[in-house]
């Protein structure tokens, strides 16, 4: 990470943006916002806005890369060009190649691939505009896609960064934080079983800083776990009270 | 092409490792037997040839002169690029970097240069004009497990290794060549989980089945620089810890190694 001491992070023992340090920015998830993508949804999380979309299963092009056994999930990263403030040449960088490996290996952990011989389960994750943390925003958008798709899955994945500014463990990096912190933990985190599905770090620590950082990231993450769900219900619930239920269902019998 | 493991390989693996055993007797947390070998390629400014078992690779440091980024003008420019070349694996193929190549240089990159490893501002020659850039070339001769460990520790030995060629470029205002600035003693330390079991240094038929790879890089002082979660397993949050805590202590040793082979002061 490129610290550079000329520039404040907190002041007054405070950051910047007035946040706490365990505080989250704002997170907003909507599902089910394209119409020709099987799943998608929608996530603005401070000043990063990302979208994701979910194709499949359907067959797997190229051939060979097919799986006879089992479906591969396959999580396109890629940021629009002018979602950064120097423009972003369009296509795949290192990066973006990088990441999208890890978030195809962090959801493929919590879809039951088993169900769906030599096929692909495509999960494009557009980042639109970016501001600190897009991969965890990507891979929490991506998991709210694919349960809106009706995959078969275990459960979602929540993410969420870590990091160390001016010698403090801080959640949720804005902007700044990232740029000209010490330190930075982004994870990917399955809230049922407690496990974690992504885990990168750059910067440094110490043993108890880690211990800090991830114990504040994974609490963060059952919270935004929760947001996750709720989006899902915001979209498939319906408004029909409990009554009203029960009598349709009578009606269905 | 993609190699298949019998299936009585794997069942005798998994059968040995629920026994704390592997296949070539090492213990669970036990590395192979490292040689390091500095100045390999002497066409290079820096070199390291780093056997870690039968995994050979070879990592090379060039540097010319050129322009600073326009984010970081007072510095260097240090980049790291990977190559499986086909003659290293029968899955290898030629062509572009593929995502696992990327990911290599990805994770010995961030373990090199964003852990200040490299003092990059002695490395600007005239701000926002010139500046010295270092290239990392890491190149896979045989593959047998644990690429990330031998090749993050060949590009701390290249780079310990490394002299910067003043003299032979005009635009480097100096006459004589110097020895690279190096802060920090970055290296990286991999392990693998396989069902529950976690191991140190997988080789290749132990990679073959791991769930999930868990790499951690420390500096001299003890402090975590970097990490990375690789493949599609998972690990709880206390096995982390545990990777982290045994990570501190071989990362000692591996630096030991290192500096031993380079000959240059302890910094």
């Amino acid at each position: 990470m490129a610290s550079n001491e000329d520039i404040e992070l907190l002041k007054d023992g405070e950051r910047l943006d007035g946040r706490s340090f365990d505080e989250l920015r704002d997170i907003n998830i909507e599902a089910g916002i394209l119409k020709r993508a099987d799943g998608s949804a929608y996530i603005e999380w401070g000043k990063n806005k990302v979208m994701a979309a979910v194709y499949g299963p359907r067959e797997m092009h190229p051939r060979h890369a097919q799986e006879t056994t089992k479906a591969v999930v396959r999580a396109r990263y890629n940021m629009a060009a002018f979602s950064v403030p120097d423009r972003k040449r369009p296509g795949p960088d290192r990066r973006s190649i990088e990441i999208s490996k890890l978030v195809s290996e962090a959801l493929e952990k919590v879809v039951f691939t088993e169900k769906y011989p030599r096929s692909v389960i495509d999960v494009f994750i557009e980042v639109l505009q970016a501001s600190a943390g897009t991969r965890c925003a990507g891979l929490t958008v991506a998991s709210v896609a694919l349960a809106d798709a009706g995959i078969p899955m275990s459960d979602m994945v929540a993410g969420c960064a870590s990091g160390k500014i001016e010698d403090q463990v801080v959640l949720d990096l804005g902007k700044n934080e990232d740029n000209y912190g010490q330190a930075d933990v982004p994870i990917g985190y399955i809230p049922r079983t407690e496990e974690l599905c992504l885990l990168q770090m750059d910067g440094n620590l110490t043993i108890e800083e880690y211990e800090k950082a991830m114990e504040l990231s994974i609490d963060a993450c059952e919270e935004i776990y929760e947001l996750q769900r709720g989006a899902l219900k915001e979209k498939y619930s319906t408004d029909l009270d409990e009554d009203e239920i029960e009598e349709l269902k009578e009606g269905v019998e | 092409m993609k190699e298949i493991l019998s299936n009585i390989t794997k069942d005798y693996l998994y059968r040995l490792l629920k026994e704390g055993k592997r296949i070539d007797g090492r213990d669970l947390i036990e590395y192979r037997d490292l040689e390091i070998e500095s100045d390999w390629a002497t066409s290079a400014e820096g070199s390291a040839r780093v056997r870690l078992g039968d995994t050979d690779v070879i990592v090379g440091v060039k540097m010319e002169v050129g322009e600073p980024f326009p984010d970081t003008p007072d510095k260097g420019v240090l980049t790291t690029a990977a190559e499986l070349i086909p003659m290293a694996s029968p899955e290898y193929e030629s062509g572009p970097p593929g995502e696992d190549a990327t990911e290599l240089a990805r994770v010995v990159d961030r373990g090199i240069r964003e852990s200040g490893a490299v003092d990059t501002k002695e490395l600007c020659i005239e701000e926002g004009e010139k500046a010295w850039v270092i290239f990392i070339d890491i190149h896979v001769l045989d593959f047998d497990g644990n690429l990330f460990d031998a090749a993050g520790i060949g590009a701390m030995t290249a780079l310990l290794d490394a002299d910067v060629p003043a003299s032979d470029f005009d635009d480097a205002e100096e006459d004589e060549d110097y020895l690279l600035p190096i802060e920090h003693i970055v290296v990286p330390t991999t392990f693998t989980k396989i069902k529950d079991q976690i191991i140190l240094d997988s080789q290749l038929e132990e990679e073959k089945i791991a769930d999930a790879r868990l790499t951690v890089s420390f500096n001299e002082e003890d402090e975590i620089v970097a990490m990375q979660k690789g493949l599609r397993g998972v690990f709880k949050y206390e096995e982390t810890m545990d990777c982290v805590q045994k990570a501190k202590d071989i990362g000692r040793e591996m630096r030991e190694k290192v500096l031993d082979e380079v000959d240059r002061e302890n910094i």
